[in-house]
């Protein structure tokens, strides 16, 4: 990996001056502070709009529903900032020509490809970081103090299940000079393994299944079965990385 | 790993390159000595891009070998890439980077430690007159600019070879002198390749020129002995003004005479270039007396290189083509 330490030194403040991370930071901390008030007022909200002529029956909220909230909503706006993030992490800089005037310099393809993964692994980070803050500060406001590590885990659930998104909207980025269709196989996969995350056998080692045991560890309950699917899905990252590099060892830039 | 004085820098050996049925360079065997400043010719598609590009490992090469400082491209990637400079014909950067910042990238990249980066960087846009531009986003930067750029970071790390794609392009008159000069000045200490379709810019810096046409060698050599080789005599003849009828007949009768190779027009009326026969002076002032032309100039001139190139590849360089 000659030349890694740099790269991703290049590929760090790319993120910072292309204001990628703020955005992410933005869209993330307003997931983290928003999941916890949709939880908390949706069934006030859901009576106030009904009015007299209805009697809705909603349950009280619980620190469970901000939990899933939040899961919800990062599965849905997390997983398309992940996209976003990745689609033209290779595709552009191999349209724009930016690529080939690095990879004439003493930098391995390998450590080209990995530096960018990692910096969009370190955005989402950071994003993450804000959103977890926000969002058990939030619940801890709006409803109890749920266990700090088990809410920390979860987070770390979910950067793993947001890089596994990223990763193969990245393959795409490597497999194609346009950014669109590296989004368009992107949203393919993420469909397709919405689709697999429903099979009952299989459906936890998807990204996705991540969800169930990381809502679980949030409010201190037992994940059940949560090493095996982490360890498919770093797996599944570290293949899907493995492929790209093949693909774009030998590509003519 | 400068190579001795005297043995080639860059080998090439029947080095070929196809996409799909197009044959972009064609077999080329090519030596080009070390410490020379080699002009690389030829007209648009005719090949010396995908050379370029052969020799960096940008793409591959569908057949032949080639070698830098004696290392086999392909071989040692990426370490290999220390040995070399490179700039590409439409150089791009990264817009929200500075010039100093992309020049410090490099350095790490090259392993520069900070102090070596810090004086290299300053010297290397010195050189290429962009110190005042330094601190200003790259996406700010002009074409010229931009190329001036691309320079720099070809040469910071003082490589043995440099490989520079028509380095002056977008550089107005007083920058393409510059530049000239900073390329002629890495003579001696680099192996300089240079590819060009502009000929004069050859003809002020370079010792030596090969001659590209549809991915073919067409010659190469010293520029003297290309000069020698290949040059035919030619005469310029400019015509008093209000004769455009009868200096229009007279060039398409030089046209179609055997004894001459080719007329060029310009303004100032026409370059002929004649065979070795020992009368085409002579014939040639007879026919513009035939067609009833009064002179202004009749002149022997010393053959350019643009002369030879004609000859060779048998049209302007600027002439558009396919590109390969």
């Amino acid at each position: 990996m000659i030349g890694l330490g740099s790269m991703l030194r290049k590929e760090l403040l790319e993120q910072w001056r292309t204001r990628r991370v703020l955005v992410v930071a933005v869209v993330f901390t307003a997931i983290g502070i928003g999941s916890p008030l949709l939880a908390r007022y949706t069934p006030e909200l859901v009576k106030a709009l009904a009015g007299d002529q209805f009697q809705i029956v909603v349950p009280p909220p619980t620190a469970a529903d901000a939990v899933s909230q939040f899961l919800k909503n990062l599965g849905q706006a997390g997983v398309l900032t992940a996209i976003l993030l990745a689609m033209g992490s290779v595709a552009v800089e191999k349209e724009r020509g930016t690529a080939a005037l690095l990879l004439t310099k003493p930098v391995s393809r390998g450590a080209f490809l990995l530096a960018k993964l990692l910096a969009i692994a370190a955005t989402l980070l950071v994003g993450l970081l804000l959103g977890a803050i926000g969002g058990y500060y939030y619940t801890l406001i709006l409803f109890e103090a749920l266990p700090p590590l088990g809410w920390a885990a979860m987070a770390g659930l979910l950067l793993v299940a947001l890089v596994a998104y990223a990763s193969l909207t990245f393959l795409g980025s490597v497999l194609s000079r346009s950014s669109l269709a590296a989004a368009a196989i992107g949203i393919g996969a993420m469909v397709v393994l919405a689709i697999v995350s429903a099979l009952p056998s299989v459906g936890a080692f998807t990204p996705g299944g991540l969800d169930a045991p990381g809502a679980a560890l949030a409010v201190g309950k037992d994940p059940g079965s949560v090493l095996g699917p982490l360890l498919v899905n770093l797996a599944g990252v570290a293949t899907v990385f493995w492929i790209a590099w093949l693909a774009f060892r030998r590509q003519e830039l | 790993m400068t190579a001795p004085p005297d043995e080639a820098a860059i080998v090439c050996r029947a080095l070929t390159k196809r996409y799909g049925s197009v044959v972009a360079l064609d077999a080329l065997d090519l030596e080009v000595p070390a410490g020379s400043v080699f002009g690389f010719l030829g007209p648009n598609g005719a090949g010396k891009t995908t050379t370029l590009r052969l020799l960096t490992s940008l793409v591959q090469a569908t057949g032949g070998t080639a070698a830098l400082a004696g290392v086999p491209v392909g071989e040692g990637e990426p370490n290999r890439r220390g040995l070399f400079g490179y700039l590409d014909q439409d150089p791009r950067f990264h817009g929200w980077m500075t010039p100093r910042e992309l020049l410090d990238l490099v350095g790490r990249l090259y392993g520069m430690s900070a102090t070596e980066r810090l004086s290299r960087i300053d010297e290397s846009l010195e050189t290429v007159g962009l110190t005042d531009a330094s601190r200003r986003p790259i996406a700010t930067l002009s074409g010229g600019m931009r190329q001036r750029l691309g320079v720099a970071q070809a040469i910071l790390n003082r490589p043995p070879i440099v490989l520079l794609d028509e380095p002056v392009s977008s550089l107005d008159p007083e920058g393409r002198v510059d530049m000239l000069e900073v390329i002629r000045r890495l003579g001696g200490s680099s192996t300089v390749l240079f590819s060009t379709h502009i000929l004069t810019d050859v003809e002020r810096v370079c010792d030596r020129v090969a001659i590209l046409d549809h991915g073919r060698l067409v010659t190469t050599g010293l520029m003297a002995e290309l000069l020698d080789r290949y040059a035919r005599p030619i005469y310029r003849v400019e015509p008093e003004d209000g004769q455009l009828d009868a200096f229009a007949r007279l060039t398409e009768s030089l046209r179609a005479a055997s004894f001459v190779t080719h007329v060029t027009e310009s303004s100032a009326g026409l370059r002929v270039a004649v065979s070795e026969a020992p009368n085409a002076g002579r014939d040639l002032l007879a026919m513009v007396a035939a067609h009833g032309v009064a002179l202004l100039v009749f002149e022997r001139q010393r053959p350019t290189l643009e002369d030879v190139f004609l000859q060779l590849v048998g049209r302007r360089a600027h002439e558009p083509e396919a590109a390969a």
